[in-house]
């Protein structure tokens, strides 16, 4: 029978972890990202195929949510149309801080083939994008890397809300909500 | 073998295109069909012009009978489904709008094309007391041509915003879109006044912006977004995988007790 003897006492033996408040709470934020189930266009198919069995988004802690008031992360996958970009926006708006964007495929970033007058030419025209993504549509571990990316990119930010807000929360009282 | 052909700089010139080409009319074919000859009779002095384009009927009309032509072929003639309604611009060439109904006789397995034109300003009656599909197709046909549509149910945008303004298939609409459609989006979102801070679009899809902090990342020389590093950026390499925990035990805190 084996016999161990751990030293709880000593200096190196105490089961304490220390760690920042930064990096517990984006710890936290990274690791439960919540992207809103939103589609847009072909891309959308690509992302249902990360969420789902086979490349299993779920083992990353990212859930599909149905409401922006309970998601962490907006994947604008597909082509935004001048029409819908209004509703694209107000989705946005109604997510709750902090909030990220990934953009996904040409056509958000650029508006891709669609050089016309009816598609938003990049989806930064009107949201701040953190992760642009390329791909015709990207490959679901694309997606993935770009989630892990954005997980990094969170680990490095301040868990202090007021440092990386990207909406000006002190302009309550203007119409529209400020870009920046 | 194949003749040699110098094949310098072939992908920056451009291909070869013959100016004077034009495009093949399909041919024109007389009624000879008996069914078509009976559509064709049941019409009578409605039918201005009537041939046959790869199979099918072609009856050109005065624009003001349409809803009597229409009626005559979907009662009389068996042509039951309407399946598309629309307009050609040939504004630049004619002045005029070129509308067409496509019909459909399932009997017979015939297709029928009405073809009628109308003058810019001038509005068509409605079919959709005739065939509900037209519905909708009317509503895209004012909506991509401004061509109004009289007694029609519900006359309104079907394709673009209900504030759009200009009617994009017309050939005098670009296809980048006027000044209203470049910032139709920041004009609804945030308001002409942000038109200066967000910029005109860019159409360039390979404009890379090294300045620009809020569109374009630096994997490994991030700065936090929107900083101005017109001045230069640091050039401060990040560690991505740092430990989440540190580890400040030295040495292992489970040893195996040596039995002897």
């Amino acid at each position: 029978m084996a016999q161990h003897q751990v030293n709880y006492a000593s200096s190196a033996g105490l089961p304490i972890a220390l760690t920042s408040v930064d990096k517990l709470v984006n710890w936290g934020r990274s690791n439960s990202l919540w992207p809103l189930t939103y589609g847009l266009a072909c891309c959308a198919i690509e992302m249902m195929a990360s969420g789902a069995s086979r490349y299993d988004f779920d083992r990353m802690g990212t859930i599909f949510r149905a409401s922006p008031r309970q998601a962490d992360v907006m994947i604008l996958a597909g082509t935004l149309s001048k029409k819908h970009s209004e509703f694209a926006r107000r989705l946005y708006d109604q997510m709750t801080e902090p909030k990220w964007v990934i953009s996904m495929g040409s056509c958000a970033n650029t508006g891709g083939m669609f050089n016309t007058y009816a598609t938003v030419q990049g989806v930064d025209r009107i949201i701040p994008v953190d992760i642009y993504l390329p791909g015709c549509a990207p490959r679901p571990e694309t997606l993935q890397y770009a989630m892990m990316m954005l997980q990094k990119k969170i680990r490095r930010e301040s868990a202090d809300m007021k440092k990386n807000t990207k909406q000006d929360l002190t302009n309550q009282t203007g119409k529209r909500a400020r870009l920046i | 073998m194949r003749k040699y052909v110098p094949k310098d700089n072939v992908q920056g010139k451009s291909y070869y295109t013959d100016r004077f080409w034009v495009a093949p009319r399909v041919p024109r074919e007389e009624v000879t069909d008996a069914h078509f000859t009976g559509v064709v009779a049941t019409l009578g002095v409605l039918a201005k012009e009537a041939h046959v384009e790869l199979g099918q009927l072609i009856v050109h009309i005065d624009a003001r009978d349409n809803v009597a032509v229409i009626k005559a072929l979907k009662e009389a003639c068996g042509y039951t489904q309407c399946s598309e309604q629309s307009a050609v611009d040939y504004l630049a060439k004619d002045g005029e709008f070129e509308l067409f109904y496509q019909l459909l006789n399932v009997n017979e397995a015939k297709r029928a094309r009405v073809v009628c034109r109308i003058k810019k300003g001038e509005a068509i009656e409605s079919i959709v007391p005739l065939f509900n599909s037209a519905n909708f197709a009317e509503r895209e046909m004012f909506d991509m041509f401004g061509i109004k549509v009289n007694n029609h149910p519900f006359l309104k945008r079907i394709l673009m915003p209900d504030d759009w303004e200009g009617h994009p298939l017309l050939k005098t609409y670009p296809l980048h879109g006027d000044e209203f459609a470049s910032w139709y989006e920041v004009d609804k979102i945030f308001g002409k006044e942000y038109r200066d801070i967000i910029g005109p679009e860019n159409r360039d899809p390979a404009k890379v912006d090294r300045h620009d902090t809020k569109r374009f990342a630096r994997i490994g020389y991030e700065v936090p977004f929107g900083t101005d590093i017109s001045e230069g950026e640091t050039q401060k390499e990040i560690e991505y995988s740092e430990a989440l925990l540190v580890n400040y035990n030295k040495k292992e805190s489970k040893t195996l007790d040596k039995r002897r």
